[in-house]
């Protein structure tokens, strides 16, 4: 079957392909597509989904369903792989028992990301574990099937990367159609195998021999992969092109623009690295550009492995092609066209020099009333704590009311550092998404360490900025169950704060008076902001 | 056709763009062609510029289009047909929606009109697609549709319009079928 696609969709494509029966994750951009695709078709192809909390319980559930037999897949975005990672490292030690593949989708350029403009592809040397990049929807397909062959074949789990110019690609895909007819989920049995899964000093140690050794045996496996293919050039060339994800196809594109004959090794397989294959293309090269979006991370390597071999060739990356935002087919044509000397002429730009269109609210959207309670409210000189979600929008026009934007969870961690700290008063904001994915230890550690800043829910009834996941505050799972509604107010009482209020935003003087009275407290307070995601309204009338 | 058709869709978040972006690609697999698009999700949808990429050919392979290269820009409002000028080339055709949606720093919807016009010049079609939608079927929702409509009927996209109305069925929800289709047909009457 051939469809036109998105990445995203194909990565759920190729996991059906391969029989994964269990889906966990926590919604980001540009990955969220992939866990909704899920949960819509979870019951009809008889698979288990859910929205976890957050990435590192969506990982570890997805570990007790491997260490049960069960395939999993685990779907997160970049920052997703740090909240994670405390539970990853151990993983390449114990190693899968059925297979696993975990999507993490970074975002070079940061279309949709505060934070940072992570390279998640570092990972690999921190874990040991297996990265795959595909370039096209198509290789979405082809690769998600690929990794849980690989996870299957050496028991480790296999990380495909994508990036958001893969994950937010359409194509014609071509593909298998999964049929479904009655399917239900299989449970299988959790064996026990107490050397296998518990890294217990001293067997952690002889684990981690065991995962150098896997490597080693995945590092053969990658020398005759077809993950890593050679496009030969016709006539025997001096300039060779290195690429990976999407830089590869801009390369295909810049090749073709300035007609020329060059052959491209793509590297599918980002860890571990082909080395002979690599030490074979380079040879004959007199000169080689690495192509691949933000960290230098293959230049180092192929760096290392020329010098290693004696290599005369010049690996040419990072100091024409810049680390900061994703490539295109332009920046690379004009790299080519430099590194050959021949010429080249960048299409004339006219630029509109309009001011930006700034992302806003929506109308209606309660945070107006919310922001604007506490902006009229605060005194003059208070600092105010920003948190991911649609609530980063306090810091810009006509809101202006964020001093500090760190990771999910993070303002309720440093509103206590500044209370602790500093003489001002501090509110800090954040929606409930978040406040259940990395919120609630934050905000036990200010109340156990006696600080006494405001805490402003913003409680939304769902997880609104990535496209309205259901979260623990609604009482509905992922596939739509009835699942016990967390109360924030309940929460925040037994992490024991004192000073609690939930209110309608349109109460609005009741608002403002509550935020006056609380930044006069001793102790840490809360207010919780309820009122429904407007844009949720909208759809509920359809 | 041999060469590869570049298009830019550019709008305000919420317009409606990944849908059109969608029925576009889904047409031009049906007519033959390889096909690529690249969207943006999250954060900009919140009424923020958007712009998506579409390029279909014989054999497609970068999913982006670099500025200054083209084809057609699809502006489904005027401030942000505006802005997508950085993909102008003299062959470049806009067509965009004679629709102005203000924002905070608000260029006044003359300003931007008057630019528009004097820095695109002959090859703008400025449709007044929200007004006839509006006017002859009470949505103007439907004005994205209608632009589409324009464009293939008056071969400004070298794709079948049996393609087009293809992609709308297979695309668009029952409920809202027929009226995509009204807006799309609508388009033919254009002059």
């Amino acid at each position: 079957m051939k469809q036109v696609l998105l990445g995203n969709e194909a990565i759920v494509k190729g996991a059906l392909g391969a029989g994964v029966s269990f889906v966990s994750g926590y919604p980001g951009c540009p990955s969220a597509e992939i866990g909704e695709e899920f949960l819509k078709i979870a019951k009809d192809h008889g698979i288990y989904a859910e929205w976890s909390t957050n990435e590192k319980v969506a990982l570890e559930s997805a570990i007790g369903a491997s260490f049960s037999g069960v395939k999993s897949l685990v779907n997160m975005k970049s920052f997703g792989i740090n909240v994670c990672s405390d539970s990853l490292l151990p993983l390449a030690y114990t190693g899968t028992k059925a297979p696993m593949i975990i999507v993490v989708a970074d975002d070079p350029s940061c279309w949709s990301s505060a934070q940072s403009e992570q390279d998640s592809r570092g990972y690999a040397f921190l874990s040991h574990i297996p990265i795959l990049e595909p370039a096209d929807s198509q290789e979405c397909y082809e690769f998600t099937k690929l990794g849980f062959e690989i996870s299957e074949k050496f028991n480790t789990p296999v990380i495909l990367r994508i990036t958001t110019r893969v994950a937010h690609q359409r194509m014609p895909v071509q593909f298998e159609d999964i049929k479904t007819e009655n399917k239900v989920f299989q449970k299988g049995e959790f064996i026990k195998d107490y050397k296998r899964f518990s890294t217990m000093p001293p067997r952690v140690l002889e684990m981690k021999k065991e995962l150098l050794e896997k490597i080693e045996k995945i590092k053969q496996f990658a020398e005759t992969s077809q993950l890593n293919k050679i496009d030969k050039s016709k006539k025997p060339a001096k300039l060779g092109i290195i690429a990976s994800g999407v830089a590869y196809l801009h390369a295909k594109e810049a090749m073709e623009e300035l007609n020329l004959d060059l052959p491209i090794l793509k590297l599918g397989l980002f860890y571990p690295l082909p080395e002979k294959k690599i030490k074979k293309f380079i040879k004959p090269l007199k000169k080689v550009l690495v192509a691949e979006e933000v960290d230098p991370y293959i230049e180092k390597e192929i760096k290392a492995i020329a010098k290693d071999e004696n290599l005369k060739a010049k690996i040419i990356g990072k100091e024409i092609l810049s680390e900061i935002g994703e490539l295109n087919q332009e920046k690379i044509a004009s790299t080519l066209a430099k590194i050959l000397g021949i010429k080249y002429e960048k299409p004339k730009i006219i630029v509109s020099n309009l001011p930006r269109r700034h992302p806003q609210l929506c109308q209606n959207c309660p945070y107006w009333l919310a922001f604007s309670a506490i902006k009229k409210s605060a005194p003059e000189g208070t600092i105010f704590g920003g948190d991911i979600g649609c609530n980063m929008l306090a810091g810009v026009s006509p809101h202006n009311i964020q001093d500090y934007l760190f990771s999910m969870g993070s303002s309720i961690g440093i509103g206590h550092g500044i209370a602790r700290s500093a003489k001002q008063k501090i509110i800090v904001v954040m929606g409930d998404g978040t406040f259940f994915h990395a919120g609630i230890p934050a905000l036990i550690n200010a109340v156990y360490n006696k600080s006494n800043l405001l805490v402003f829910i913003l409680d939304n009834r769902i997880t609104a900025m990535t496209g309205h996941q259901p979260n623990p505050g609604m009482g509905k799972t992922g596939m739509g169950e009835d699942s016990p509604m967390l109360k924030i107010e309940e929460i925040a009482a037994s992490c024991g704060v004192k000073n609690i209020k939930v209110l309608d935003p349109v109460n609005f003087k009741e608002l403002g008076d509550t935020i006056k009275d609380f930044l006069n407290k001793e102790e840490v307070s809360v207010i919780i902001s309820r009122k429904i995601c407007a844009l949720l309204v909208k759809h509920q009338e359809k | 056709m041999n060469k590869v058709f570049n298009i830019i869709i550019a709008g305000v978040g919420g317009q409606g763009l990944i849908t059109l972006n969608n029925l576009i690609a889904n047409a031009a697999f049906y007519d033959g062609y390889d096909v690529k698009t690249s969207e943006l999700h999250g954060l900009s949808q919140r009424v923020g510029s958007v712009e998506t990429h579409l390029k279909f050919g014989k054999k497609i392979y970068s999913p982006l289009v670099v500025a200054g290269k083209a084809d057609l820009v699809l502006g489904l409002e005027t401030t942000e047909g505006l802005r997508a000028i950085r993909f102008f080339n003299p062959k470049t055709i806009f067509v965009v929606n004679d629709n102005y949606i203000s924002f905070l720093e608000n260029i006044s919807k003359e300003e931007v009109e008057k630019k528009i016009k004097s820095s695109i010049g002959s090859n703008l079609r400025l449709v007044s697609a929200s007004e006839i939608c509006k006017k002859e079927l009470g949505k103007e929702v439907v004005s994205s549709i209608y632009l589409l409509g324009y464009c293939v009927f008056k071969k400004i996209i070298p794709l079948n319009s049996e393609s087009v109305l293809r992609a709308i069925e297979e695309t668009i929800p029952e409920k809202y079928l027929e009226l995509n289709k009204k807006a799309f047909e609508l388009a033919k009457k254009h002059d």
